[in-house]
């Protein structure tokens, strides 16, 4: 087994700085991605076991994952402190630069052939979400239940315009339990 | 002013706990909330303002940024976002404070895999709602639908995809015109 290279701890400004890059050099989601290549891969700041730890919950937990990992992160590497550097590193930055990019294209809208290529471009823009819609839809359980679950969530905000937060606390605490029950039984 | 900030922080404050498998699943909420109850934005300044956060780099989420922006200049971007991504973030904070004890904990599993097939409902809906939204049409449509198979076959990066959206969309125009 090799030996456990010890790697110093980033200080503060580091930890900003490294976040910061994520936030701005990532396009296109999947920045947890980016996360583990970064902190656990090149710099070896976090381990992989502890890194993967704080992915489930983040991904379990409601919020944004890669804020849910920022917070993770910088409280292992620097407590407190640290996971607010690091959800301001992930996130002030690229705030600044969208609404830069907002001022630039609101500018721009009256040219004509601006706001055609805006159409193209949102057009394309929603095959994102509907790519994450379809591949979170292919990789549900093909058992009543969670089907009948997606179906009512998507219908409750669609259709019923019933309150996000509603929809969650709601539908989830009966899914949650359902799940944990099956769990207890040792069902796979 | 006031009133829309505080209104601004009601309407996104809430919605952060809705924000599960990622910020996309609040977005038929959003569009709900800022076309349709307040009437803050129409539906095209609301689908541009989705494709400006798609062509810029961070989280998606950071959409909301841009929209508190456009309904009520820098502090509504700073209210719109605060009021999104603290709610949540306090909680992962405490979660990430406490782990130790809960380590590898049935219930985290469970919250998991009880959360799934509601982010999935949450992400068509917002589908549901973008594609609404579309102006261009039944063209438009079909373009979104394109750039989903492409985003299902290849590893082609976002950028370029959206890119050439719009790249696609001006030759169209020409050509018609």
């Amino acid at each position: 087994m090799p030996a456990k290279l010890q790697i110093p701890p980033p200080t503060l400004l580091q930890l900003f700085m490294a976040f910061a890059r994520i936030g701005l050099t990532s396009f296109g989601g999947g920045l947890s991605g980016w996360l583990l290549r970064e902190f656990v891969e090149t710099r070896q700041w976090i381990g992989r076991e502890e890194f993967l730890n704080g992915l489930a919950v983040a991904q379990a937990l409601p919020g944004i994952n890669v804020t849910n990992m920022s917070i993770w992160i910088g409280y292992r590497l620097h407590g407190t402190i640290g996971s607010v550097i690091g959800v301001l590193g992930i996130l002030l930055p690229a705030t600044t630069l969208i609404i830069l990019l907002g001022i630039l294209f609101g500018t721009l809208t009256d040219v004509g052939p601006v706001q055609v290529a805006l159409v193209g471009a949102a057009a394309a823009a929603v095959g994102l979400p509907m790519h994450l819609g379809v591949t979170m839809v292919l990789h549900l359980r093909r058992q009543v239940l969670p089907v009948a679950i997606m179906v009512i969530s998507f219908l409750a905000v669609v259709w019923l315009h019933v309150p996000l937060l509603w929809v969650v606390i709601g539908l989830g605490s009966v899914s949650v339990t359902l799940e944990w029950v099956r769990l207890r039984r040792g069902k796979p | 002013m006031k009133d829309v900030l505080w209104d601004l922080a009601a309407v996104f404050g809430p919605l952060s706990f809705g924000t599960i498998g990622g910020g996309s699943s609040a977005i038929a909420d959003i569009h709900y909330q800022v076309v349709e109850v307040h009437s803050w934005l129409d539906e095209t300044q609301f689908v541009e303002a989705f494709a400006v956060s798609r062509l810029a780099p961070g989280p998606g989420s950071l959409f909301v940024a841009l929209l508190g922006w456009e309904i009520a200049g820098l502090p509504g971007a700073l209210v719109a976002t605060l009021a999104l991504f603290l709610p949540t973030a306090l909680m992962m904070y405490g979660v990430a404070a406490i782990w130790s004890r809960y380590r590898g904990a049935t219930f985290l599993n469970a919250m998991e895999l009880g959360l799934r097939p509601i982010a999935a409902g949450l992400i068509l809906a917002a589908v549901f709602v973008l594609l609404q939204s579309l102006n261009g049409g039944w063209a438009a449509r079909g373009l979104a639908f394109v750039s989903a198979a492409v985003l299902m076959r290849t590893r082609i990066n976002p950028i370029l995809l959206i890119l050439s959206g719009a790249g696609l969309f001006l030759i169209y125009d020409t050509v018609l015109a």
